[in-house]
């Protein structure tokens, strides 16, 4: 009995039913097709390959000898790699909130009837898609410590002793932070318009009539209705945050001394520097482990909410 | 009643001293940027700041062509951008049609696993996926980053949130008037998806056009060269020539600008239509 009769014979299928969802089949298939294999071969292919290499060592051009579970045994007494990974929690935990607030105030007064507002709208969103080349050149001209303007501000101002910021062990992940909230926050205000253009009008209207002031409007109506895009907003910086490594890499190359060292900088270097493949792959884990941990709280966290 | 009329002036008083100071934040070194792109050396730094300079140099608009292969590396760009938008645009709509108004074998397996690597960092498998480019003999083309970013996850998922907004009655009428799946796509939900399509296209464009890791890792060669690191290059050889830096970062920066006006309309609207926002 060949697999052909068999198929023929299970219940509820016609040899035409058959020959219908088959081609139905086939045309989605082709639709799906030109993305598909290209997305299986450069994306999925990878992915599996780089959970292998965690447990390979590997220089990229020798054989490949099998490591066990030392690449991640090494992680925990490289120093360099405790560093990056606290310097990155530190980033994510300064930048997220301070992000968030700033860009759901911005899109609240936006979201008013306010004259140039799309102007304002614009404005704020610009430095999102501004190269990243060029303005951390201008960031770094003006953070300079001895002639940049922000300094020559702050003297005019009266501070006696200006920080170094970038090039300064104690200010440069504060320079970070600062220029990162600077550069992403309109991406995020863009989102919580979106947000709160999704909200129904008569619930303003209600708390209106009920004699509602501004901040009671916005802590009892907006707030509440705004959880589901706050949630969204908080898992994408988080993740974005964890991710972090163009801004470091033009702002100050992880430094002065280890200060602003990240973990995809430490891959990175690991990687394409050490040729130190196998173990670049197990810090890739840890960083993988962590955005994990994150969206499976958002998927537990968007099941409560429904 | 006066008193209220004065409270809620100054309330909105305060709105546009909020607003005015955030747009001073945002453009400042824009135009700290633009300013010092038409200065001397020495003058770049004087303060208090000139904003318009008594003798702009627009001769470091000049030089920098020459200085190094500025047009080289535009053109690259250029190249990549369009073709990655375009492959881009076509691959991931017509994958998110079928996803989102077909029925097919294994179609949820396949969506989570296009899910699951969005929350994937690329830096997870940037490593094996350049040794892999590497075997194929295609580090130093740029074939390498079209691969790289032309199929692109977040694409299948964007343009499907925004299908699944259009009501299914719409294929079912085309399906009875004996439309097939493939004119029902290119008739009906292409002309439809404006606001998506703009929205991928600025997310694309601007993410290759100011794409640095990938065209650092794959791209030795000079003459393949992207202008984002054409520009990092000219910042570390003439570190100094902060006229000609700024000249340089500004020519970098008018074709995102360009692109980001022109389409910025569709792209709020591209954002609440399709689900971005949670």
């Amino acid at each position: 009995m060949n697999l052909r009769s068999q198929a023929i014979r299970l219940p509820g299928f016609s040899p035409e039913k058959r020959k219908t969802i088959m081609k139905k089949n086939l045309v989605a298939y082709s639709f799906i097709a030109p993305n598909f294999i290209g997305f299986a071969i450069f994306t999925l292919g990878p992915i599996i390959f780089a959970f292998i290499l965690a447990f390979l060592n590997w220089d990229g051009s020798n054989a490949m000898t099998f490591a066990g579970f030392s690449n991640f045994v090494r992680l925990l007494s490289d120093e360099r790699f405790l560093i990056a990974l606290k310097n990155t929690i530190i980033y994510t935990v300064a930048t997220v909130p301070l992000t968030m607030v700033t860009a759901l105030f911005l899109a609240v007064l936006l979201n008013k009837k306010v004259r140039g507002r799309n102007f304002f709208r614009t404005v704020s969103f610009f430095p999102y898609v501004a190269s990243l080349v060029a303005v951390t050149v201008v960031w770094n001209m003006m953070f300079l410590p001895g002639r940049g303007p922000i300094n020559n501000v702050l003297t005019l101002l009266g501070v006696s002793n200006p920080p170094g910021w970038a090039t300064s062990k104690d200010w440069a992940m504060v320079s970070v932070i600062m220029f990162s909230i600077w550069k992403n926050m309109g991406y995020y205000m863009i989102i919580y318009l979106a947000g709160l253009q999704g909200m129904d009008p008569q619930l303003y209207e209600a708390s209106s009539l009920d004699g509602a002031n501004p901040w009671q409007k916005f802590r009892y109506v907006t707030l509440p209705q705004l959880r589901p895009t706050n949630f969204f907003v908080l898992i994408m910086l988080t993740i974005a945050c964890f991710k972090v490594y163009d801004i470091v890499y033009m702002l100050t190359l992880g430094g002065p001394g280890t200060s602003t060292l990240v973990l995809v900088y430490h891959i990175y270097n690991t990687a394409f520097i050490s040729w130190d493949l196998g173990y670049a792959s197990a810090i890739a884990m840890v960083l993988f482990l962590l955005v994990l941990i994150v969206t499976l709280v958002q998927m537990r966290g968007e099941r409560r909410m429904k | 009643m006066h008193t209220i009329k004065t409270r809620k002036a100054f309330i909105q008083l305060l709105i546009y001293v909020f607003l005015i100071i955030t747009a001073f934040i945002m453009l400042v070194p824009f135009a700290w940027m633009l300013s010092s792109s038409l200065k001397l050396n020495k003058d770049v730094f004087i303060f208090p700041i000139q904003w318009i300079p008594k003798l702009p140099r627009w001769s470091n608009y000049v030089e920098i062509w020459t200085t190094i292969p500025l047009g080289r590396f535009i053109m690259n760009t250029v190249k990549l951008t369009v073709i990655i938008t375009l492959l881009q645009l076509f691959t991931s709509s017509f994958a998110a049609y079928a996803f989102a108004k077909l029925d097919f074998k294994f179609k949820n397996a396949l969506f989570l696993g296009y899910i699951a690597t969005i929350a994937m960092p690329w830096h997870v498998y940037m490593v094996p996926q350049f040794i892999m480019m590497r075997s194929f003999g295609l580090n130093n083309t740029h074939l390498s980053l079209i691969f790289l970013q032309a199929f692109s996850a977040f694409g299948v998922f964007l343009m499907r949130q925004f299908y699944q907004s259009i009501p299914d009655e719409l294929c079912e009428a085309a399906r009875i008037d004996g439309m097939n799946e493939y004119l029902i796509y290119g008739r009906i939900m292409l002309p439809l998806s404006k606001p998506a399509l703009s929205t991928l296209v600025i997310f694309t464009f601007v993410t290759v056009w100011n794409d640095f890791l990938g065209p650092m890792i794959y791209l030795t060669r000079q003459n393949l060269k992207t202008i984002q690191i054409g520009l990092r290059m000219f910042i570390s050889q003439f570190s100094a020539e902060y006229g000609l830096i700024m000249a340089a970062s500004v020519v970098v920066l008018i074709p995102i600008l360009i692109v980001f006006l022109s389409l910025q309309k569709f792209f709020v609207q591209g954002i609440a239509n399709t689900g971005l926002k949670g």
